[in-house]
């Protein structure tokens, strides 16, 4: 055991470049063992960079190392990969959840950590072919499900596992590593419901009792003040601010970073213009999206209106959007501007000039290899032969380069998307800038009808306005018809003109965005099955 | 009453294969005697065969076509026992033990390549199996005499090197079946290839409760989440190809002895296209299969195999046609069998839509 004083983690003066590209400036951070760090900041400010650091992920060796020193229990540590972190007691729970489907909870808790009993085989053949011994598996996950005090059942299959079970399965592996010191959550709450996140925030208090000490990535300020006792908030790669919690509050927080205040986005809706026609009349709609199940949902959306569809996470008003484009198993009948779109078929509706912005941008959201030029351009070119010039008639064709420039540059600008030039990769922006993308992608389209599906997720409190804004002036100069998917009532009110409930799988009701929090609310918990 | 419809539809292949036998059997007028003595006897001798496409198929391999590897690796084995002619038991022994270094090394082989071809596992091993085919025959046709030697005539070519296109076993004749072996109504029971099967059964049903299964099955669901984990997946998928070949050349070792006869050139093709075949007659799917599986596989489809000339000539009055149902079997089973595995995927994605949908329409009324 190393110097008992010493803090438990010590990052000094780090500093690291990509190609040139300077994210992270002179970070400094102390932790003490049950300290609870929430880590702020801007989209592309470079928190996860930070926490990749520290974890050790090949990533950052791979694209010229870093520079200052880490010290982790009084040694100065120099991690070559995850494993040597996670060996010297650092465990960290990434976005995109590493699980395997088939096996339970327990299996995936202990996944190549399974507890074993040798046999004569195995002393011939080697430790493979130790069986493993169930009882003691049983025992480590329910031991590490109950540190976590948020109960999953341990024999559960995660493929039948609601998200958010999904996400504590994987909290659960970290705390069943017993020389676990520090835990890293980047985000973890973003795809969590209300109340699954209020157990996360319980479940990190209780590990920072047990002398866990945490790092807590995230954009939902009020869940920094709820659970931390330290609040770092960066800025462009540095760090701007560093103090107890006690001694902040969620403006100050907002204003460090981004160096200004930021006012709560105010509606400027006119109201829906009821004698509008309706230019797309969904009716007894049912989409088999996991953990998001449409039931039967009739909707009429009107001609040059924003239209919010919110509800509690799981109750399905993700699918609906997911249903119509035609990305999961879905029936009943859509009907867009008098004609009938066939359902499963995306192709169909980004023909008929729907676009969709998904609220899963690793999954169908983005090139990650190529270009933001050719991510934002390449939709358009596709299916409007946007951005083509044309010869001897339209015989020849060849990109336009100069025009697919611009139009880049344009929503770079409009959205502040955070990268070195149109050129860069998508992979290598922050995440919140990745979603960015996401949205210029579908307004390079200049589509008639857009659906944007959570389409703040991961955004920076700065950044939200801009992008609501950026919604609102398609909306108004393009004329574009837009609905809203959020599981944020605030935002949906502060852009909409009307918005839609959906609980148990189908609308509970619409009403104005001026009408109080607490009707809306109602409506949420109406069907909730 | 849905319970019985979903039963149904998950069994179909198997269900398909029960009808069928129920007709053609009494149509064959064989006796029930003699039909159970058949059907023992080509369950002890393809059994093993069977069993060891199990493990690649939990390392999420799919169907291991490369298992015809093992095959030679047996048939080589047993080729050189006999020519140091080695009887009984210690031949086969023997012929076992000299069958280990040569699956290995192309259970090596043939692993490192479906690790560059990930998820395209069926194919390659397929084409992997073409392609050894040829290297076997040029061992055996022209290597076996000049470099390797061969003394006994009765194994060479009268040309003088290379090996004749039967090889006989005879004087090994069935010397495992008939250990321990009595009959039981006329009913021979070969109770020492039983207790090897057994024996390979429970070393299966034991190796998936080991760290080293737990990782295949961990591989064969997710690879990169394995790998996150620290799991070496190529490593594994190796061992697990290696393991397979091991005991596909036990296998082919006991198949020969209970032939006492094995055509040089083609018996390891057919052996891996039947052991295939007869996988999924039990109801075997490419990503799951259990050794309940393997059995009523071997028996539904040799019970078809052996009715099969009879009914044929019974029917149409020539017995080619028999011979030629039998093959035709074979080929259609593993085609119908993928394409079937692709439609149920796809079914069962749509079988949560069909749900919800009735559930609306009943809501409606
Ligand atoms: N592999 C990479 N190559 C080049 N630049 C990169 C790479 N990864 C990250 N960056 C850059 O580093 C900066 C910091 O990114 P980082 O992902 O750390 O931001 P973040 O604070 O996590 O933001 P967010 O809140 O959006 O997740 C960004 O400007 C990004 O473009
Ligand atoms: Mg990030």
């Amino acid at each position: 055991m190393a110097n008992n004083n010493a803090p438990l983690l010590e990052m000094k003066n780090i500093q690291k470049s990509f190609y040139g590209n300077q994210v992270l400036n002179d970070i400094n951070i102390t932790l003490n063992e049950g300290d609870v760090l929430g880590l702020c900041g801007e989209n592309g400010a470079g928190k996860t960079t930070l926490m990749k650091i520290l974890f050790g992920m090949e990533e950052i060796a791979e694209t010229g190392g870093y520079g200052g020193e880490i010290c982790f229990n009084g040694e100065k540590v120099d991690f070559k990969s995850p494993f040597d972190a996670l060996n010297a007691g650092i465990g960290m729970v990434h976005q995109e959840f590493s699980l395997i489907p088939g096996f339970t909870a327990t299996e995936n808790i202990l996944l190549n950590r399974e507890p074993l009993k040798r046999n004569v085989i195995s002393e011939v053949f080697g430790d493979r072919l130790n069986t493993l011994n169930y009882n003691e598996m049983t025992g480590r996950a329910e031991n590490a499900i109950e540190k976590m005090g948020f109960k999953i059942d341990p024999k559960m299959v995660i493929a039948d596992m609601p998200v958010g079970h999904k996400q504590f399965t994987e909290i659960a592996r970290e705390l069943s590593k017993e020389n676990l010191r520090l835990l890293i959550l980047d985000e973890p709450t973003a795809v969590l419901t209300e109340s699954e996140a209020d157990a996360l925030l319980q479940s990190i208090k209780s590990m920072s009792e047990r002398g866990v000490a945490v790092i807590f990535v995230t954009h939902r300020l009020e869940e920094i003040m709820t659970v931390c006792n330290k609040v770092v908030v960066m800025r462009d790669g540095l760090v701007v601010m560093d103090t107890r919690a006690e001694d902040t509050d969620v403006k100050k927080i907002t204003k460090a970073m981004v160096g200004r205040d930021v006012e709560s986005v105010d509606n400027k809706s006119v109201g829906t213009d009821e004698t509008a026609e309706t230019i797309m009349s969904i009716k007894n709609l049912w989409v088999d999206m996991p953990g998001e199940t449409v039931r039967n949902v009739s909707l009429d959306v009107k001609k040059g209106e924003i239209l919010g569809i919110g509800g509690l996470a799981g109750q399905g008003k993700l699918g609906v959007p997911n249903g119509i484009m035609g990305l999961y198993e879905a029936g009943g009948t859509v009907v867009f501007k008098g004609n009938e779109i066939p359902l499963n078929s995306p192709r169909k509706c980004l023909d008929s000039n729907i676009a969709f912005v998904s609220e899963d941008r690793r999954g169908v959201g983005l090139l990650l290899d190529e270009t933001l030029e050719w991510n934002i351009a390449f939709p358009a070119m596709q299916i409007q032969n946007k951005f083509l010039k044309k010869l001897f008639g339209g015989l020849i064709k060849w990109r336009d380069e100069k025009a697919i420039k611009e139009v880049t540059d344009k929503y770079i600008d409009e959205l502040q998307i955070k990268c070195t030039s149109s050129k860069q990769k998508a992979k290598e922006l922050s995440g919140g800038n990745q979603q960015k993308i996401c949205l210029a992608k579908s307004f390079a389209l200049e589509p008639e009808f857009l659906f944007a599906s959570e389409p703040t997720r991961g955004i920076d409190v700065g950044a939200k306005s801009l992008v609501l804004e950026a919604l609102r002036k398609l909306n108004k100069e393009k004329g574009v018809t837009v609905v809203v998917i959020s599981s944020e009532l605030e935002e949906l009110r502060g852009v909409c003109d009307r918005i839609a409930i959906v609980s148990g799988g189908e609308v509970a009701g619409i009403l104005p965005a001026s009408k109080s929090s607490e009707e809306f609310g109602q409506l949420m918990v109406s069907k909730v099955i | 009453m849905k319970n019985i419809i979903e039963f149904l539809k998950k069994n179909i292949v198997p269900i398909m294969f029960i009808i069928i036998c129920s007709i053609c059997v009494p149509i064959s007028g064989f006796s029930v005697t003699y039909m159970i003595n058949e059907v023992m006897t080509r369950l002890t001798r393809n059994a093993f065969l069977i069993l060891s496409l199990l493990i690649p198929i939990m390392a999420g391999m799919g169907l291991n076509f490369g298992m015809t590897l093992g095959a030679m690796a047996g048939e080589i084995a047993i080729v050189l026992v006999s020519d140091w002619q080695i009887w009984g038991i210690p031949a086969i022994v023997l012929a076992c033990i000299f069958s280990i270094p040569i699956s290995i090394l192309l259970g090596l082989f043939c692993g490192k390549m479906l690790n560059m071809a990930k998820s395209r596992e069926m194919v390659t091993s397929y084409i992997i199996s073409f392609f050894m085919n040829g290297i076997y025959m040029l061992l055996m046709l022209y290597a076996m005499g000049p470099i390797i030697p061969i003394k006994h005539t009765s194994i060479k070519l009268p040309r003088g090197y290379g090996i004749r296109n039967t090889v006989s076993m005879l004087n090994n004749r069935q010397c495992i079946d008939n250990a321990l072996a009595f009959s039981v109504g006329g009913v021979k029971i070969p109770v020492l290839t039983l207790l090897i099967i057994a024996a390979m059964c429970l070393f299966i049903i034991w190796f998936r409760k080991t760290k080293l299964g737990q990782d295949m099955r961990a591989v064969g669901q997710d690879m990169e989440v394995a790998r996150s984990a620290g799991i070496d997946v190529e490593k594994t998928r190796i061992i697990a190809m290696v393991i397979s070949t091991v005991m596909a050349g036990f296998g082919m070792v006991l198949y020969v002895q209970n032939l006492s006869s094995f055509s040089t050139y083609s018996s390891h093709s057919n052996v891996g296209m039947f052991a295939i075949a007869a996988l999924l007659v039990g109801g075997a799917s490419v990503d799951k299969a259990s050794i309940g599986n393997v059995f009523l596989g071997v028996i539904l489809f040799h019970t078809l195999f052996i009715v099969a000339p009879t009914v044929g000539t019974k029917i149409t009055g020539d017995s080619m046609v028999g011979e030629y149902f039998r093959v035709f079997i074979s080929y259609a089973v593993i085609t119908i069998a993928l394409i079937m595995y692709e439609i149920k995927k796809r079914q069962q994605k749509s079988n949560a839509g069909k749900l919800l949908a009735e559930a609306q329409n009943k809501e409606e009324q």
